[in-house]
């Protein structure tokens, strides 16, 4: 159990998906204009994440390596995500209208969010059992949740503040995601791994 | 014989997902766009086409399609607050071309005004208020019911005698309002 617990909190501020490994950059900087797209985008990317390492484990677990097909590991986790993130716009659209939107194009490419992908091959890589997988998966999502809420409430800030000109826009965003990053380097050694 | 089974395998894989997909199309179908018309319902249904298009359901549709959200201007700001919550994008001030009243007379919405003596009794305007907001029968004097104006404009071209002008609605107990962009504010980080 506490094995469990630390890999939770090792994923979700340690080992930072967005600030620590950098990846998933791209929602990170587009979504994060607003608050409300923010969060919007992080309940849908939490469950991507979690279902698509889920359903990767299982993939890679029963059916390529009894097969000895594990080349085809990335190309079956494209696969899985792609269907998990249809699935999720569906599900977006049919329950709330304004949610589908608010996140526009970003829905449909959190298929090619790095983040998710990068979970299921973390996972295949870290040889992890299907439990870890589920709470890797989830605890990387609730990281890059943490962070893009985290990093829009700051933009919203920073959209009243007197920026010199040079740094208007999208530079003194990429200075401030720096700066988390720095912030966020402070975490480690908080949970061994 | 191992390529023939990976292909196998993704196949299997590809048809299992193409079917769920499949079925959750099915199950989570949305009707339409109903966004078109919740828009509609809340512009204020004057059909009064200052926003470019010929009435509010046209424009309802071009909103839905990205069109600016600050053109109706009976609906003024809070339509475009309204819209703006629904679609979920930002408060635009309304559009300038599309605001009522000018500037150096406090933005107070307007309404039209009927000069009476100068009235023929034409019953012109009358066919042209969208809101049946004009009084008045053939060769008998005309007056606004101001509760009723949107103050849309579309009664002041059909005069003949150009005795229709839009004035600016009397400031009231019931309606004065903080103006609070007259006091500067500085931002103070």
């Amino acid at each position: 159990m506490t094995d469990y617990a630390l890999l939770l909190i090792g994923t979700v501020l340690v080992n930072n998906f967005v600030l620590v490994q950098f990846l998933g950059l791209c929602p990170f900087m587009g979504v994060s204009s607003r608050t409300e797209t923010a969060i919007g985008m992080s309940f849908a990317t939490t469950f991507v994440m979690t279902l698509a390492s889920l359903l990767s484990y299982l993939v890679t677990t029963y059916l390529l390596v009894p097969l000895n097909l594990e080349y085809l590991t990335t190309m079956s986790f494209i696969l899985v995500i792609a269907v998990v993130v249809q699935f999720t716009e569906m599900v977006v659209h049919k329950t709330s209208n304004s949610l589908y939107r608010l996140l526009g194009i970003f829905l449909p490419l959190i298929t090619t969010n790095c983040a998710v992908l990068g979970v299921a091959l973390l996972n295949l890589r870290l040889q992890h059992n299907f439990f870890e997988s589920i709470i890797y998966g989830f605890g990387a999502a609730v990281g890059f949740s943490l962070v893009l809420i985290m990093f829009s409430a700051m933009r919203e800030k920073l959209a009243n503040a007197d920026v010199p000109t040079p740094f208007k826009g999208a530079a003194i965003a990429m200075i401030t995601a720096g700066l988390m990053s720095l912030a966020f380097m402070g975490f480690s050694g908080l949970v061994k791994i | 014989m191992n390529i023939l089974i990976a292909i196998l395998v993704l196949g299997a894989i590809s048809a299992l997902f193409g079917a769920l997909l499949g079925y959750a199309s099915i199950r989570f179908h949305v009707e339409g766009e109903p966004i078109v018309e919740q828009l509609d319902a809340l512009l204020p249904q004057t059909q009064c086409g200052q926003c470019g298009y010929p009435g509010c359901k046209p424009y309802a549709e071009a909103v839905a399609n990205g069109e600016a959200i600050n053109k109706c201007a009976p609906g003024g700001e809070d339509t475009i607050k309204k819209i703006a919550d629904l679609l979920g994008v930002d408060v635009q001030p309304i559009d300038e071309i599309h605001e009522q009243g000018d500037s150096s007379q406090s933005n107070r919405p307007k309404v039209a005004f009927i000069i009476e003596e100068d009235c023929i009794g034409c019953t012109k305007c009358i066919q042209a208020c969208p809101v049946d907001a004009i009084l008045g029968a053939a060769k008998q004097m005309h007056t606004i019911l101001i509760d009723e104006c949107t103050g849309c404009d579309l009664c002041v071209a059909p005069c003949p005698v150009d005795c229709i002008e839009m004035r600016p609605t009397p400031e009231t107990i019931q309606n004065w309002q903080w103006d609070l962009n007259k006091i500067a504010v500085k931002q103070v980080d």
